[in-house]
């Protein structure tokens, strides 16, 4: 589904990112990336989004290079993949419901799916309750379930969550990570990156691991090896 | 779908406006000081064009015939002169009238009186009063008035455009210097007040740069981003106006009674209030130029990858 073939990113400062980095990953998988800071595990992640470029190598997503799509064209592309982001990344001044909505928008959806779409995920991440709350009332386990129903609202074939745990207390990694299998289970692709030996643990599927920018491991059953 | 885009935009657009009080509020400010130098900047420009006018009634130019000219001459040559496209107004005043105002100008002077009575016969002659639609056009008058008494000498008795010629050159250059200084100044303002206007604005996007990257990460094509940031930008406008447009009342009509006649009759207040659909299109118009521009301009940036 991602294909990843002799992928090197050098930054204008010559820093190397990335560097000769292929990687095959199937549709339905669930993948950790684990690495230090500055292993490259965002950079990666970037340029799936298309929001890097690589410098060499190609960066495939099933059969379209995800780099010579048309700008465009970006903003579809995009709606096939739901990102969670460390610091969570919601609308301040945008409710609940509407932060969902507004993907939804987005994607051209009608008001009927929207109204109906919304409680029902957010139902899903527990978070029915909330529904018309601002970003600021909420704890960070709770935006950050906001954030995955606004991720998955969609149905993307793809979730991309870079860090989703760090900033969160152990019960709320937990829960993040049971809804990320739940996910998994119902058949989208996910792509986890972190430095939480916990959640490696608890997911139990294939790991990646990254150093200075190379893959150095890449395992079929979930050990944290760093 | 274009219908509920248009829409769902209108509507992020006003709950955005509504829910960004302070940023909302700092904007609506500088964008209606912006709008008062450019209201006040009109009021200027129309006191000195009035006064310029004013001024400009004030200058004429007088044909003094002979005593013994034919009146069927002198009024065709009044039509003539109507004709030329640089005279204004060509007034005839026969002979007998001319004795008339005479007689009244020196009313309390008896020994003039006495001398004209001696005298027995109208020693005045007809007089053609022209004046032109612009100070400068004079110099052309008087030349068309020259060909005239060459082609008939002994008619035209003499054009007091010659005494008048100094003050006359004068008054045009000043005119003509006044409306650049005042151009120059405005456009000066303008810029200014715009330019600020616009880096408020660009402040409030920047602000909202992260709300702008999630709302492209989520698959948000750029018209969908743009559109809300442009609605409140045009409603900042807009309010602005509206709050500009309240402003000029009570403020043309408290200038208005502090000059009184100063401006030669010219009042800003009835000025407002007679060209008030011009100032309300011109108010409504520029605010809306000016925050939805910016706000086109200032997400501009944020949408490039």
């Amino acid at each position: 589904m991602i294909k990843f073939e002799k992928v090197t990113k050098v930054y204008a400062d010559d820093s190397v990112a990335l560097e000769d980095v292929s990687l095959h990953i199937e549709s339905k998988e669930f993948v950790s990336i684990v690495g230090h800071s500055g292993a490259g595990k965002t950079t990666l992640i970037k340029m799936i989004l298309a929001e890097e470029k690589p410098t060499r190598g190609t960066v495939h997503f099933e059969s379209v290079d995800i780099h010579s799509l048309k700008k465009s064209d970006m903003p579809k592309f995009r709606r096939r993949i739901g990102t969670v982001f460390q610091d969570f990344r919601l609308i301040p001044n945008k409710t609940v419901f509407e932060n969902i909505a507004f993907a939804m928008e987005a994607a051209g959806r009608t008001d009927e799916e929207i109204a109906s779409d919304v409680p029902h995920v957010l139902e899903l991440v527990d978070l029915g309750r909330k529904i018309w709350s601002f970003p600021h009332e909420l704890s960070g386990g709770e935006k950050q379930r906001v954030a995955l129903a606004r991720a998955i609202v969609n149905q993307p074939d793809i979730i991309i969550a870079d860090e989703p745990t760090g900033n969160l207390d152990p019960v709320n990694t937990y829960e993040i990570v049971q809804i990320l299998k739940k996910i998994n289970d119902l058949g989208t692709t996910v792509i986890l990156t972190t430095h939480n030996k916990g959640v490696i643990e608890t997911v139990g599927r294939r790991v990646i691991t990254m150093e200075r920018g190379r893959l150095v491991r890449d395992d079929k059953d979930g050990k944290y090896a760093i | 779908m274009l219908w509920i885009n248009t829409k769902r935009i209108l509507k992020a657009g006003f709950v955005s406006f509504a829910r960004n009080g302070l940023v909302s509020l700092s904007s609506v400010l500088i964008i209606t000081v912006t709008l008062f130098v450019l209201g006040g900047i009109l009021f200027s420009g129309a006191l000195l064009n009035s006064s310029l006018e004013e001024i400009k009634s004030k200058v004429d130019v007088n044909v003094y015939f002979v005593p013994v000219a034919n009146e069927s001459d002198v009024l065709a040559l009044q039509n003539r002169l109507m004709a030329l496209p640089e005279v204004a107004s060509a007034d005839y005043v026969s002979s007998e009238q001319a004795l008339e105002n005479f007689r009244n100008r020196h009313a309390n002077d008896a020994v003039t009186l006495q001398a004209l009575d001696e005298l027995g016969t109208n020693p005045l002659g007809a007089i053609i009063n022209i004046k032109a639609t612009d100070p400068s056009q004079y110099e052309g008058i008087a030349r068309f008035l020259d060909g005239e008494n060459e082609a008939r000498p002994g008619f035209i008795d003499r054009i007091n455009y010659y005494q008048n010629k100094v003050a006359i050159d004068t008054l045009s250059s000043m005119i003509d210097g006044g409306r650049k200084i005042a151009f120059a100044i405005a456009l000066a303002f303008i810029i200014i007040s715009m330019v600020i206007a616009f880096n408020t604005i660009r402040l409030t996007i920047y602000i909202a740069r992260e709300e702008i990257s999630v709302m492209r990460l989520v698959g948000a094509s750029n018209k969908y981003i743009r559109g809300p940031f442009v609605v409140a930008g045009i409603m900042y406008g807009i309010v602005s106006a509206f709050i500009t447009l309240i402003l000029l009342y009570p403020a043309t009509f408290w200038i208005s009674s502090v000059t009184g006649t100063f401006f030669s009759g010219f009042s800003i207040f009835a000025y407002y209030l007679h060209e008030f659909p011009m100032i309300f299109g011109l108010l409504v118009g520029a605010g809306v130029f000016l925050g939805g521009v910016s706000s086109y301009l200032a997400v501009r940036r944020y949408l490039r990858l």
